[in-house]
This record gives structure tokens, C-alpha cells and sequence, in this order.
């Protein structure tokens, strides 16, 4: 879907004011008579040092402005569409993984602010570009048109030499390797997957509701079936005598 | 993958409440060794998972090398293993038991 | 006095840099290999386990501090983090929180994800990366070393990144794609991998410590790592970790624009070490660690 009218389908045609600057998007919306910040990219963009510092910036920004008006912090909203993290020479040297952790630094003090956060996976979401930001939101959200990756099954073939064919038989039955945001949800990565025919615009107010800044990812992952392992071992070494 | 377990009949058994060690690291040629108490007194209990199918009889041929030349019974013994020599086990095997008889 | 020839920190297992880093004696395991808590994703795949699944976690003293530790086993799927292994780390860290000790180390050696269970290791550093920041929250610091094979990258590059403190050796490396990805993906012009020169001079200890991304750069020996870390407890303990606001991110938020400024067109760390003051490039791979500090801080 073209990115103003997926933006005029989520937030209403004509009330949102988010301005896109090649792949980077941020502005604000309304949502239910309250207003949310908007801030994300699209066209599956590359994340490098630039990008993430962008997306950093508006967050900030959010953050102060918020403080310095006195009003109640905003929910951000943050759109996810990202193919990973931009591979060059350039982007390593100054240590791009640095400019993530920054990011993430970023979205982690809005919520201690008291923004609630919630990441909407419109395009694609891989790696490194997705643990940026969209994967530190409180709240993840899939969209139908939803791919979510770390790598596709031909490459991961190559690299563990597993044969191919194998990889797809076994990914019938287990949720851990293979792409899609189905395999997310049902290890708790994605809290929900919205259908073509859902009223997004509800999806949304619905979220806004309740806020709950705990990392329950791992819980759901149990209750959904395809993550047993990791809540129960967690625990175990967080309590273990 | 390829898994089986060994169980020697031996002697004496090896003073209790040592606790259990790990020596080795699974990486391609090399294997870990995990030693454990067992209650079984007469036995050595060896635990093999493999990446290298179809060595069975080479590593009985070094397991009970091990087991004549070190003679403790009530110790489980458990390998996994991506592809180590002979040679190799075999060193780790006598590594991970000196470990674990000195560890208090 | 007998002469103890120094442990090498690139070359130790993970179970030793633990053993040799804090209080002899003193490292109590969390989740232990008899536990038997493998990678069932690696099974299923025929792929060998581990009976850690590749990482130690645990409590132990260094210089009589209470610490919680964590060590990665490079060797094993090159320190990749899968389910298991990722929960062990982020639950520690919640111990973190729950116990309150002077700090957690993070003994990083990883090329991030581990494939075979990409998305759950892929969810795994996501659940670490807010599982630091809950930490941190909590006035405990989290420390990285680094100075193994793998290094730090991918998603482990970003967590090591959300540390209060990295500690690096020459010989570890930090970033986000590992050179040999960057070269498969945009071809051998773009990051000669075999270049070993290249690749230290783009990831290693030195330009990561030239350009303040590493807080302190060792000598690759146990001992060095131990005595950096020791201060720096004794230093937390003096004055404890404030949590981050918003005036320390935006400082920072002002460094990276700086930085990605400077170095706008840099594809070498000849250029970052040219702008770090070092007048002959061609000597800093060979400077003895303590002299290249020296000079760093000489010119700062």
C-alpha cells in the first residue's frame, strides 16, 4: 500500500500532519481526540548512521516538548519498514551499531518518561533495523502486508548448509527460523497481527488504553506454543538459589 | 547426529560429593566433557552424541582405553562431540576426570 | 616471585576468562551444564549442542564486589544467541535488577543471531537489549568485555553499545555487520575481508578506543581485563550509576551527529586515527597498548 494512504487508513484522512522526507517519516496524529507522534520509515528502507539519528532526533524531541508544554506524554507511534541495517564500510567504521544503541537508548527514555510506545511493522522488518526501534516498543503490531525476517530460507541454507528442502519441511512445524510474522506472534515477538478488514483506526485506540511498559514477550511466547523455553529458563536464572 | 551410551562394570568407586565439571568446548574437531556423580558404585556410565556417525567402534575401542587405564566407577560421564580424533578424546576424557577429582 | 605467563583472554575458553577474571573460587553457576538446558532448535536440525548452550552465567566476587557475570563461548556457533542462550543472559540480567550487585559484566564474544533459530534469537536480543536498560534503570551498571575471536556484532554490536562500560583488547572487534557479509552482500571492493589489516583498522580495539566507542582499551591478558574492571567497580561503588536523562542523551545524540559529520566520506580508521593525532598511521598497529593510550590521551 502507498505510504499516504496506509498513513490516511491508520490515523484518517486529512487529520494527521506527517511529513515524509524520502524514507523517514515523523509528524503527529489524533487518535480517539488524543495526540500521538508518529515516527518511523517506509520503502523498506536501510537504516545507517544518518537514519538512525533521525528517528533518535524526533524522539527527543517528542520527549522535551512534551516536558516543556507540561502536557501529558504522547504515545509514539513508530512505523516500522526496514530491510536491516545499511552494509557498508563507511557505516561500520563509525560504528553503526552504536548509533542503534542510541536509538533504543532513545525510545527506552520515552517510556520511562511515560510515552507508551507502539511499533507497526507495515513493510518489512529485518535484523539489526528492526531491534533499532521497533522491537524496544512496548506494543508490536503486525500489519497484513507484514514481513518480518532475520533471513529468507535460500540464504540460510548457503550458510549452515542444511539443505533447503529441509528447512521448509521442518519450518511447517516450528515457528524459531523461518520469515513471517505469523512464526513472530507465536513466539510473543508480535503482540498482534491486524487483518485487511479490521478497523485499524480502533486496533489503535484500543492499544492506547492500557499501557504496560513490562516485557511479557517471553511469556506469550509460552502461552502461544512457540517459544517453551525461554520464559521458564529466564526465570531460572533469575531466581535460581 | 549419532547417539549411543556405554556402561562399564569397574572399580573402585571414585570418592563422593565432588561437583560435577564441564571441560572442552563444542567446536568443529573438538568436544565437551560433562562428569557427574553417579550412584550406581560399579559403574562408568559414558554418554556419546556425535556429529561424526558410523565411528561407533573407535570410540568403544577409546572409551574402555579410557576406563582400563583410569578405573572409576560411580561417574557418569556425558560427550557431545563435533568431530574430535581420537587423539583429542581421548585428552579431554583424561582432562575432564582429573577436573573433577580435584574439585571439591 | 614465580613467573606466571599472563592468560590470554582471545585464546581462553569462556569458563576460564571467568575463572581467571574474578575472586578465585568464587564464580557460582546459574542454569549449570548438568542441567542439561541444550538448544532443542539444534537437535532438530542435527546440529551439535552444547550442554550451556554456549554461554555461563552466574554470581562471583572480583576485588571482594558482588557481581553478576556472564561469558559467551565464541567457539560454539560462534557465540551465536539462539533461545537458550538468550534467555539465560536476559535473566540474569532481571537477577540484576531483583539483587542489586555492583555490576553485571558481559563477557561478549558473538556474531549476534544464531541462524538456526533466527527469530527466536532474534527476540532473544531484543529481550537483553531492554533487559540492560531495566538495569541500568535500577542503578546497576553493565560492563562488556570484549577481546575474543568473534567479537561483538549484530545484535550482541548493539547490546554491547547499551553498556555503561566497554572494555576492549587490540584483538576484539565491535560492529554491526561482520566484514564478511558486508563483502558477500556489496562485493569484495566494497570490505575485502581477508584483508586482515583492513578489518582491524575498520572493527578492532584501537579505532573503536580512538573513537571513544570503547572506554578503555588492554592488553590481551586476563589480568588487565581484571584490573580495569576492578577500578571501575571500586569507582561505581564511590559514585553509583545515575540513570540516563535526557540531557546525557542529547549530549550524546550531539557526539554521533559530530561524529557522522567528521567523518562523512571515512571508509579507513587511518583517517579516525589521523584525527585522533597520531601523526605516523602506519606505526599505530604496532604501538604497545600503554603507549597508544598514552598518545590518545596526550592528544585529547
Amino acid at each position: 500500500m502507498n505510504i499516504n494512504r496506509l498513513l490516511d487508513r491508520l490515523f484518517g484522512s486529512g487529520v494527521h500532519s506527517i511529513s515524509i522526507e524520502e524514507n523517514f517519516l515523523h509528524g503527529s496524529a489524533v487518535i480517539d481526540g488524543r495526540e500521538v507522534a508518529v515516527i518511523g520509515t517506509h520503502e523498506h528502507a536501510a537504516i545507517d548512521s544518518a537514519l538512525a539519528l533521525a528517528v533518535s532526533a524526533s524522539i527527543i524531541g517528542v520527549i522535551r516538548d512534551d516536558l516543556s508544554r507540561g502536557s501529558s506524554p504522547r504515545p509514539i507511534i513508530f512505523m516500522v519498514d526496514t530491510q536491516g541495517q545499511t552494509l557498508s564500510r563507511h557505516e561500520e567504521l563509525l560504528c553503526l551499531n552504536g548509533y542503534f544503541a542510541h536509538t533504543a537508548k532513545c525510545v527506552d527514555l520515552a517510556r520511562r518518561h511515560g510515552h507508551q510506545t507502539i511499533a507497526l511493522i507495515h513493510g518489512e522488518a529485518v535484523s539489526g533495523g528492526f531491534l533499532a526501534f521497533g522491537l524496544m516498543a512496548d506494543r508490536i503490531c503486525a500489519l497484513p502486508e507484514a514481513q518480518v525476517r532475520v533471513m529468507d530460507l535460500k540464504a540460510m541454507s548457503r550458510i549452515t548448509k542444511i539443505p533447503y528442502d529441509r528447512l521448509v519441511d521442518l519450518s511447517a512445524d516450528s515457528p524459531v527460523f523461518a520469515p513471517g510474522a505469523e512464526n513472530y506472534w507465536r513466539m510473543g515477538g508480535v503482540h498482534e497481527i491486524w487483518s485487511d478488514d479490521s478497523d485499524w483506526l480502533s486496533c489503535l485506540s484500543a492499544l492506547l488504553v492500557v499501557a504496560d511498559v513490562r516485557d511479557r514477550r517471553a511469556i506469550l511466547g509460552v502461552e502461544r506454543g512457540g517459544r517453551q523455553n525461554a520464559a521458564p529458563i529466564a526465570e531460572l536464572v533469575a531466581n535460581a538459589l | 547426529m549419532e547417539q549411543f551410551t556405554l556402561s562399564y562394570k569397574t572399580s573402585p568407586r571414585l570418592q563422593e560429593g565432588h561437583p560435577p565439571q564441564l571441560c572442552g568446548v563444542v567446536a568443529s574437531g573438538n568436544l565437551e566433557v560433562l562428569v557427574e556423580p553417579l550412584d550406581s558404585a560399579d559403574l562408568c556410565l559414558i554418554e556419546v552424541n556425535t556429529s561424526a556417525p558410523g565411528f561407533r567402534l573407535i570410540w568403544e575401542a577409546v572409551l574402555s582405553d579410557f576406563v582400563e587405564r583410569n578405573r572409576v566407577a560411580g561417574v557418569r560421564i556425558s560427550i557431545n562431540d563435533a568431530g574430535a580424533t581420537p587423539a583429542v578424546v581421548g585428552l579431554r576424557l583424561d582432562q575432564a576426570l582429573d577436573a573433577y577429582r580435584s574439585a571439591v | 616471585m614465580k613467573n606466571v605467563k599472563p592468560a590470554s583472554f582471545f585464546e581462553s575458553s569462556a569458563r576460564v576468562r571467568v575463572a581467571k577474571l574474578v575472586d578465585a573460587g568464587s564464580f557460582k553457576e546459574f542454569c549449570p551444564p548438568q542441567l542439561r538446558r541444550t538448544s532443542p532448535h539444534l537437535a532438530r536440525l542435527n546440529a551439535p549442542v552444547a550442554f550451556d548452550d554456549g554461554v555461563a552465567v552466574g554470581s562471583a566476587t572480583l576485588a571482594g564486589h558482588k557481581i553478576l557475570i556472564a561469558a559467551q563461548e565464541g567457539k560454539f556457533n560462534g557465540g551465536a544467541v539462539g533461545e537458550v542462550h538468550g534467555a539465560k543472559l536476559a535473566g540474569l540480567l532481571d537477577r540484576g535488577v531483583r539483587e542489586l550487585p555492583r555490576a553485571v559484566l558481559l563477557l561478549i564474544d558473538s556474531g549476534g543471531v544464531r541462524l538456526h533459530e533466527a527469530n527466536a534469537g532474534l527476540i532473544a536480543i531484543s529481550e537483553v537489549m531492554r533487559a540492560v536498560l531495566r538495569c541500568q534503570e535500577a542503578g546497576v551498571p553493565v560492563l562488556a568485555l570484549v577481546g575474543g575471536a568473534c567479537g561483538a556484532f549484530g545484535g550482541m554490536g548493539i547490546v554491547t553499545r547499551l553498556c555503561n562500560e566497554i572494555i576492549m583488547s587490540e584483538e576484539g572487534r565491535l560492529g554491526l555487520s561482520g566484514p564478511e557479509v558486508i563483502e558477500t552482500v556489496q562485493g569484495v571492493e566494497e570490505f575485502d575481508s581477508r584483508d586482515r589489516p583492513l578489518v582491524w583498522r575498520v572493527t578492532g580495539g584501537k579505532v573503536r578506543r580512538a573513537l571513544g566507542e570503547a572506554t578503555y582499551l588492554v592488553d590481551d591478558d586476563i589480568c588487565s581485563f581484571r584490573s580495569v574492571t576492578a577500578e571501575l567497580l571500586c569507582r561505581y561503588q564511590t559514585k553509583p550509576l545515575a540513570p540516563v536523562d535526557i540531557d546525557e542523551i542529547s549530549a550524546e545524540h550531539a557526539r554521533l551527529t559530530e561524529r557522522t559529520k567528521r567523518f562523512a566520506t571515512a571508509r579507513d580508521g587511518r583517517e579516525i586515527f589521523q584525527a585522533s593525532g597520531f601523526v605516523d598511521l602506519d606505526e599505530v598497529s604496532l604501538l604497545p597498548v600503554a603507549k597508544f593510550n598514552q598518545q590518545l590521551l596526550e592528544s585529547l
